[in-house]
């Protein structure tokens, strides 16, 4: 399958993770699985009219594009002209030429969160006009229409998380290639399911903490991040606790808040991000699949049963209390 | 009058590029740079509560988001009159320098080498073995740089969570403390990275390589090797066959905010070199103003605690979203060449003195950083002490002012960040390839890519290679300059 990769309106950030997968080699693993890279960005040579002449050829249909991966928001503006964003040398902006080749595309991925949903570069008055391939925040439509199907009849595959994890992207491209990937694996918002149907609260290795409610106060603190330092883990979609980034991190485990990057609009998250907004002492975002009143229920209880290991460490930035070691009659 | 040329998408730099070029008799007569994207960053931060910088400016950027955010945890540590512990400057410069020499690393073995492997070098001598190496893609440098470089950034899994775009990095130092078994993996991962690049970037010790202290020094190490002994030993060959020595000169006037300071020391130093005193002097960040002539931006010359960030995309006789800044009216180059002729490294100095800052001192330097960094990685690594703290806390205050000056793998990154109502009124930021592909200024002086073009012959208009190889020297990131 040809792989043709545009860069938007973005950071570049998820090609960079991308170059971060944990696979022993990156690009044999894509070529092993059918893959061929016609042009990416940061990887081809071909520059200049090179590049133009390539890039035209796959807009005429002279270059079949299995797979469009756009990367970073489609700005529209100034006044829907494109013209803060003009693919250089092209003289034309770069949602003319997005709009041309995802025309043509078998498969189109938006490749993190601007791409999917304008992401960061939508935040605060949205300065450049930006929005995703196939919706802006939550609300479909975005630059390509909410009725648009790539030509093998799947919607644009929001690949979000900002940046998106290379593991996400690596398993979608080669599912896509092997023939193991059709609508039945999207979620309701276009993710792939396999890592969208997780949580990011699932495998969080501040778990224990969350069951009694012991609580971090201040960044570097070990405790769970829920209750004041704006931690949406519980509602966020995303395995980043399950599959580990760089080796073996995740936002949580980094000591900082998940900020719910995979999920649309979360640029604008109406509070400060770190800061866990509440009403009457209560945290507003509460895990989802919980009644309210259930929740306040076992947080009193639980609070009331903290043993003070996990309490004296939930405060600390290291181990405070080690686990008691204890005659148990199960050896 | 002589024959314009058009040259973009340049791909293999972070983001967009557009350069124009007004050839004459076969050379550069006059080159304009183009950064053809705007988001507008400053805009989005207005207003916000000034935490929300540590989310929001790591995104200005994806190849040097952790810079980002260290030059906006510095602003509000300033504004908020902090005092970081060891433990946190510490992990806080391992976290810096893993972004800082990975983005060397990716530019050496992805962004610039793969054009020595074009087949219009298919007569020169070195070319097979350059192919083999460094063909886009399909070299053994990709298969075997992406995976290698991928592992040392698992130090910033460990330190930060994930890379890019971690919050760790605050103004009291890291939110990720690390414990005693961790101090032991950190030092292994180090370890492993620089095996890998004394066996197949040096070919030799990292420490051989920082003791290189002139260009004899250099030619009798390259001498003592065959070409395709190793990827630096390989890069020198293509060099001095392509004279890649006596292109790509600026103003030869260089700064440096000083990186990775510990207790008040920096490793490397902070000043400005200047041709005419061929010394280093110190200078005043209250001397920088951006220039708006030739951006497509509304307002007046300003220092950014006054800039304004106002977009015109109809405004005559501009040609860039990217501002003009100006150090004391004077254009400065800034980088890895920067950094090192600022510190006083022999070599560095010696190349700059005999052949001016080329293509091949840029790339030199940036190695050079690749072996001088890494072992002071290692110190720090053996200096955390678990147990101690790694973060100081402290209140925001409602009103105050705070600048963030700090070195990326490009060179010097500066935020202002002014609160008021305890919002961000105003947050101006200055990326190190705003300095060094500025578009002109009021008097018409260009910024240093443009005078490093002029004068490259131009002998094939679709790719004039020598063109390429000036500007990926500089390793731009579009994406920062613009913001
Ligand atoms: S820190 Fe967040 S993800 Fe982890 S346990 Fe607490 S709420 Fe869940
Ligand atoms: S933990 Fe949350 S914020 Fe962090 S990468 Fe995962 S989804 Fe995004």
């Amino acid at each position: 399958m040809n792989l043709l990769w545009l860069q938007s309106g973005g950071c570049g950030g998820c090609t960079m993770s991308l170059l971060c997968a944990d696979s022993s080699d990156l690009l044999g693993s894509l070529a092993d699985a059918g893959i061929r890279i016609l042009w990416h960005p940061s990887l081809s040579e071909e520059s200049g009219a090179e590049a133009l002449e390539l890039l035209a050829a796959c807009a005429a249909g002279e270059h079949p594009v299995d797979l469009l991966c756009v990367e970073g928001a489609l700005l529209r503006g100034p006044d829907g002209s494109g013209r803060f964003h003009m693919l250089g040398g092209s003289g034309r902006p770069m949602i003319a030429w997005v709009r041309e080749l995802a025309a043509r595309a078998r498969y189109t991925l938006a490749i993190g969160s601007c791409a999917a949903w304008g992401g960061v570069t939508a935040a605060g008055p949205n300065p450049a006009g930006a929005c995703g391939l196939q919706y802006e925040g939550d609300t479909p439509g975005g630059l390509l229409g909410s009725d648009y199907r790539s030509a093998a009849g799947l919607p644009v595959i929001n690949v979000a998380g900002c940046p998106t994890h290379p593991g996400w992207v690596v398993e979608t491209l080669m599912a896509l290639s092997l023939g193991q990937f059709g609508s039945d694996a999207l979620d309701a918002l276009a993710r792939p399911r396999f890592y969208a149907d997780q949580l990011v609260h699932h495998g969080c290795s501040r778990n224990e903490y969350y069951e009694f409610k012991a609580s971090a106060e201040k960044p570097s603190d070990q405790g769970c991040l829920m209750e004041n330092m704006g931690c949406k883990g519980t509602q966020a979609h995303a395995d980043c606790n399950l599959r580990p980034w760089n080796g073996s991190g995740s936002c949580t485990r980094g000591g900082y808040a998940c900020i719910s990057c995979t999920e649309p609009g979360f640029e604008e998250p109406g509070h400060p991000f770190v800061q866990t907004p509440k009403v009457a002492g209560i945290p507003i975002g509460l895990p989802s699949d919980m009644p309210k009143a259930w929740f306040v229920a076992l947080a009193a209880l639980s609070k009331s049963a903290t043993p003070r290991r996990v309490r004296d460490n939930a405060v600390a930035d290291h181990l405070a209390v080690a686990p008691a070691i204890r005659r148990t009659g199960l050896k | 009058m002589g024959e314009r040329i058009v040259l973009g998408p340049f791909n293999r730099v972070e983001g967009d590029l557009e350069v124009h070029l007004e050839v004459a008799a076969g050379r550069v007569a006059a080159a304009y740079v183009n950064a053809p994207l705007f988001r507008g960053f400053e805009h989005i931060l207005r207003g916000k509560d000034p935490r929300d910088a540590l989310v929001l400016v790591p995104r200005l950027c994806g190849i040097c988001s952790v810079s980002q955010s260290a030059a906006a945890a510095a602003a509000l540590r300033e504004a908020i009159g902090l005092a970081v512990p060891a433990n946190g400057e510490l992990a806080a410069n391992l976290v810096l320098a893993a972004e800082n020499l990975a983005d060397h690393f990716t530019h050496f073995y992805l962004f610039f080498m793969p054009d020595f492997a074009r087949d219009a070098y298919a007569e020169r001598p070195w070319f097979a073995a350059a192919q083999a190496r460094f063909k886009a893609v399909r070299g053994t440098a990709a298969a075997e740089a992406v995976p290698a470089r991928a592992a040392f950034l698992e130090l910033t899994g460990l330190l930060a969570g994930k890379w890019p775009h971690t919050l760790s990095l605050q103004p009291g130092g890291s939110a990720r403390a690390v414990s005693a078994a961790e101090k032991v993996r950190l030092y292994a991962l180090l370890r492993e990275f620089r095996r890998w690049l004394e066996r197949h970037t040096f070919g030799d010790t990292l420490e051989a390589i920082g003791a290189l202290d002139s260009i004899d020094a250099l030619a009798s190490w390259a001498a003592a090797r065959a070409p395709a002994s190793s990827d630096l030993r390989l890069f020198l060959e293509i060099a001095d066959d392509l004279g890649l020595a006596r292109i790509g000169r600026a103003t030869d006037r260089f700064l440096s905010y000083g990186a990775y300071t510990l207790a008040g020391r920096p490793l490397f130093a902070r000043g400005l070199w200047q041709p005419e005193e061929a010394t280093v002097t110190a200078f005043d960040p209250d001397d920088i103003r951006e220039d708006l002539s030739h951006a497509w931006m509304r307002g007046q010359t300003r220092h950014p605690w006054r800039g304004v960030t106002e977009p015109d995309p109809d405004k005559d006789g501009a040609y860039s979203w990217c501002k003009a800044p100006r150090l004391a009216g004077q254009v400065v180059e800034c980088g890895a060449l920067a950094r090192q002729m600022v510190d006083g490294h022999p070599l560095a100095r010696d190349l700059v003195a005999r052949e001016g800052g080329s293509v091949r001192a840029r790339v030199l330097c940036r190695l050079l950083e690749l072996a001088l960094v890494l072992p002071a990685m290692e110190s720090w690594v053996h200096a955390l002490r678990p147990g101690e703290p790694f973060c100081a806390h402290g209140p925001l205050p409602d009103e105050a002012t705070g600048c963030g000056l700090v070195e990326a793998a490009r060179g010097a990154l500066g935020h202002w960040l002014a609160i008021r109502h305890g919002r961000i009124a105003s947050y101006q930021i200055v990326a190190p390839t705003t300095w060094n592909f500025s578009p002109r200024d009021a008097a018409g002086t260009p910024g240093a890519l443009e005078q490093a073009l002029v004068g490259l012959p131009v002998d094939d208009a679709r790719v004039p290679l020598a063109v390429q190889h000036v500007v990926r020297s500089f390793d731009p990131c579009m994406v920062c300059t613009v913001h």
